[in-house]
């Protein structure tokens, strides 16, 4: 990347909101995959007459989005419409929200390599989304079933100064979304959508850029990465050769993160914004402000920081854990009430790559194991003792998630616990000295050939050794051949 | 059977008494719409077959000496702005000609459920634009008292429809003085409640802020009845008045209150009023005042703000409200097809919409644009606030306020040519009331010299329904001629 130029991005990120019924009429709000406008009404489909009526849900919903990024709430909020013309815009108006948003002047905080950044939250409004356009060589196709669906438009400062920032604000913001029930904001779906605002300064400058580039409808965090490089190198060539790049709306073709010039606008839209009056302007008591706080639950950041300091985990491992608030609050249970900090590290570790393992390969949601977190932490527990080894803890785990039974219970069934017998394993790494007398001779010029024996005290145990316990042995014995 | 000036408790009386049936009814309204809507022009849509049909049910259970519904059995007519299934709704327009509607109105639900017997559907203004229906796509609607003059406007084919008995009552619309002003040049009771009495779902929306529903009838009791039966919160509208339904008709009283005071606002009889209206309209009320009211003048703001208020905020509406007639999911479709998709919504709109409805749209934008914005709408609904305010002061003093219902008989045909802002001139006294959402009853005041009627207006505080239709049933009692 070329060195003699940084960043100014600011992000607008819009949202689709859980809900049952759409933003302003009780249409099903449940339209992916569903057959084009079999989810509309006289409302969501702007026929003659018909009048929009607030959703109440996506309304607590959005508050809940502002309360959590630190805005301030306009205790009084109200409608707008938008106005321009499109043939997925039914009503010729979108309801939006102009100058009373639900909040203003938040901020979000994420990490970057471990290194705690926030990004200003400019507003956090509620508006509705538009219908669809489908277009083939003969003609364009409307449905309208994503006509009217909640939609949360976040806009932030133009605060980023690397690409990282970006993409770990995009993250720790869908994270939170999530924590918060607000929507599942999945990409695939079109349930979030990123539209940058982007431009170049010299290194070092501190005045805004004289241009604007926006990029809209990007659907991924991982186009959204593409699109910032591709726009960068882009930028910087043409301010390299002394010109400006112009003022414009750029659109994308593909996933390949390259732009194209859709529309120049040198001045900002007219969309002839007024109260929408069909809706009464809203009115946010503090009860009621205070009612939806005590619903917000701990957020990603804090809970990310919560096992770093608390339960000395490596900022990796924590981000993982908090990938998603399911994944989060099963790790919670398992180790709800263990004080081990070292025990805690080793249940992270085994949920991450064991679970993980088991989870990827059989296809299975969290909630679909058959073993609680409570079994698994007795089961790491146990390991962690020194009563299992890792072998034996994996075919546990693996008897677990068929059976449903007690770690325990398996293991007593099964016969799998530990040698614990420092005889009876003395006699076993005998018998491999003597099955292996050619290695064992080997052991002075080779320190590869001890591990090979422990391999091979471990199959004749079955696993049973404990595998500390009886490198020492070996090492041991060896030096007593 | 003489259903002249017939009221809904006539005819429910004569059901019951078996004096004719129901079906005879309907013939005999249909006999007068088939020789006189011809020329009048009142009705654009009818359906006698239907009716005959739902009269047949109603008979039906008269035979059994069923009880039936507050409406039912009266045949009644609705204009065109209101939706009802199966049937076109155009609101007399070209845009909408074809337009045949898959829902109801919540009025239009709540009178089926009442039991009223629907004939048709009426002239009015194209989109209620006019005051006069000679914006009418359809033709405009003669006045029954002397057909070279204009039946009033926007509701123009309900007062004529009522006038001349071709129905007993109308439901139609004001967002001005579109209810008020029809039943005083057709010698009706025209009233219209507090904004958001009645639903607005489902009627074509010109000005949603001042839109509402009202009834045209030969009696007060009817105006009650009929409001009793379409009023009350309907979950469809965001403004309607959280109140169950009313029982004005049950509540209704001919009585003055005691020492009653009625306040004259000077500006309502000053000389833009024709003189013969002023003078007429000032004997009722020194009639009024012989049984005991007590008469005030009182100091408005002038008329003529509110007609700049009005204007501003109902061409802002407007020009929103009709986006979503766009030719695209439904409505007029130019037969010329255009590469640019925007183009093409232009082409579409330029043919659909008339004259009166281009220019409202246009000066609708005008006055919403950046730059504009802060001086039309923002000052207007700054200037709005002081109008409700001074009828609040004016309230503080009097109970109710009295005076001519519009500056002049009913004009003759080919007034509304050449002068774009006949509508607001007419209107200039039921104006002011309306950017309150007060509610208003018209009531016949007499004639001038050549015959042609006048109306007096009553009108009172928001929710003082009861009051004003109680004086105004007094005066109709007592006074009327």
């Amino acid at each position: 990347m070329n060195k003699e130029f940084e960043f100014v991005i600011g992000l607008e990120v819009h949202l689709q909101v859980k809900t049952e019924s759409k933003m302003f009429c009780r249409c099903a709000a449940d339209y992916f995959g569903q057959k084009p406008n079999s989810r509309v009404c006289p409302v969501c489909l702007g026929l003659p007459g018909a009048l929009p009526v607030p959703n109440a849900l996506a309304v607590k919903k959005c508050l809940s989005l502002c309360l959590a990024t630190n805005c301030q709430i306009n205790k009084i909020s109200k409608f707008d419409r938008k106005n321009y013309f499109y043939p997925d815009l039914p009503k010729g108006y979108q309801i939006s929200q102009y100058d009373l948003p639900l909040g203003e002047n938040g901020f979000l905080e994420f990490d970057v390599d471990s290194d705690s950044r926030r990004v200003r939250i400019r507003r956090i409004h509620l508006e509705e989304d538009t219908g669809k356009s489908m277009h083939t060589n003969e003609e364009t196709l409307l449905d309208f079933n994503k006509s009217g669906i909640p939609l949360i438009e976040i806009v932030t400062e133009p605060d980023f100064v690397d690409i990282e920032e970006v993409l770990a604000f995009a993250k720790r913001l869908r994270q939170t979304v999530r924590f918060l029930g607000i929507s599942n904001a999945d990409m695939e779906k079109g349930q979030m959508r990123y539209e940058l605002n982007m431009s170049l300064r010299k290194v070092g400058s501190q005045k805004l850029p004289q241009y604007k580039v926006e990029v809209k409808n990007i659907g991924s965090i991982s186009v959204l990465e593409k699109v910032i490089k591709y726009e960068f190198e882009r930028q910087a060539d043409i301010l390299a050769s002394g010109k400006l790049p112009t003022q414009e709306t750029r659109g994308l073709r593909d996933l390949s993160g390259k732009t194209y010039s859709q529309r120049i606008k040198e001045d900002a839209d007219d969309y002839r914004y007024f109260p929408e009056p069909d809706i009464p302007p809203m009115h946010f008591s503090d009860e009621y402000l205070e009612e939806i706080k005590s619903t917000i639950c701990e957020l990603p950041q804090a809970r990310k920081h919560r096992y770093v300091f608390d339960y000395k985990l490596e900022p990796d491992t924590a981000e993982v854990l908090i990938t998603s608030k399911v994944r989060s609050d099963w790790f919670e249970e398992a180790i709800e009430k263990i004080k081990d900090t070292a025990l805690i590290k080793e249940i992270a570790k085994w949920l991450i790559k064991d679970v993980n393992a088991i989870i990827k390969e059989q296809k299975l949601k969290l909630s679909e194991l058959k073993f609680t977190p409570k079994q698994f932490s007795q089961l790491v527990e146990m390991l962690y003792q020194k009563k299992l080894s890792g072998t034996l803890a994996k075919q546990v785990l693996a008897e677990m998630n068929s059976t449903g039974d007690e770690p325990e219970a398996i293991v007593n069934r099964k016969g799998l616990s530990i040698m614990a017998d420092e005889t009876e394993l003395i006699k076993v790494i005998k018998t491999v000295f003597k099955d292996n007398a050619n290695v064992v001779g080997d052991t002075k010029k080779n320190p590869n050939a001890a591990k090979f024996l422990l391999g091979q005290v471990m199959k004749a145990t079955k696993g049973k050794a404990d595998p500390a316990e009886s490198a020492r042995l070996i090492a041991d014995l060896l030096s007593k051949e | 059977m003489d259903i002249k000036k017939a009221t809904i408790k006539d005819i429910q009386e004569g059901l019951i008494n078996k004096s004719f049936s129901a079906k005879e009814l309907v013939q005999e309204y249909f006999h007068g719409i088939n020789s006189r809507n011809k020329t009048i022009n009142a009705y654009i849509y009818l359906d006698q077959e239907s009716a005959e049909m739902q009269a047949e049910l109603v008979d039906a259970k008269l035979k059994k000496s069923e009880k039936i519904l507050p409406l039912e059995g009266v045949p009644a007519a609705l204009k065109d702005n209101f939706n009802l299934i199966g049937t076109p709704t155009t609101a007399s327009s070209n845009m909408l000609r074809d337009y045949i509607s898959p829902y109801n109105a919540t009025v239009t639900e709540r009178l089926i459920k009442s039991g009223a017997l629907l004939l048709g559907k009426t002239n009015m203004d194209a989109f209620a634009h006019g005051s006069s229906t000679e914006t009418s796509d359809f033709g405009v609607t003669l006045n029954p008292y002397n057909q070279e003059h204009v039946a009033g406007g926007s509701s123009g084919g309900s007062s004529a429809a009522v006038a001349a008995d071709m129905c007993c009552y109308a439901i139609g619309s004001e967002t001005a003085g579109s209810v008020r002003g029809p039943a005083a040049w057709c010698n009706l009771y025209g009233f219209a409640p507090t904004y958001g009495r009645i639903s607005r779902y489902g009627v074509v929306a010109m000005g949603s802020s001042l839109d509402r529903p009202g009834v045209l009838a030969n009696s007060v009791y009817d105006c009650a009845l009929v409001t009793d039966s379409v009023s009350g919160k309907d979950e469809k509208d965001a403004t309607s008045i959280p109140e169950a339904e009313t029982t004005y008709a049950h509540n209704l009283k001919a009585e003055l209150n005691n020492n009653i005071k009625l306040g004259i606002p000077k500006q309502f009889l000053d000389d833009r009023i024709d003189s013969q209206v002023r003078e007429q309209v000032m004997q009722q009320i020194k009639e009024l005042e012989k049984k005991g009211a007590k008469l005030i003048e009182i100091d408005l703001l002038d008329p003529k703000y509110s007609i700049a208020v009005y204007t501003i905020v109902s061409r802002s509406e407007i020009s929103s409200n009709l986006a979503r007639l766009d030719g695209i999911r439904y409505g007029h479709s130019s037969e010329q097809v255009l590469e640019s998709i925007i183009e093409q919504i232009a082409l579409n709109r330029y043919e659909g919409l008339g004259n009166e409805a281009r220019q409202r749209s246009m000066t609708g934008a005008y006055v919403l644009s950046a730059g504009y914005y802060d001086a039309y709408y923002k000052k207007a609904q700054q200037v709005r606030t002081l109008i409700i305010e001074d009828f609040n002061k004016a309230f503080a003093k009097v109970d109710l306020i009295i005076g001519p219902t519009m500056p002049s008989v009913a004009p003759k045909l080919g007034v509304t040519s050449g002068n774009p802002v006949f509508g607001e001139l007419a209107d200039m006294l039921t104006e002011p009331s309306a950017l309150a959402g007060l509610p208003c009853i018209s009531v016949p005041a007499g004639f001038n010299n050549e015959g042609l009627p006048i109306g007096m207006q009553i009108f009172g505080p928001q929710y003082s329904e009861q009051l004003v239709l109680n004086t105004a049933y007094f005066y109709e009692k007592h006074l009327a001629k």
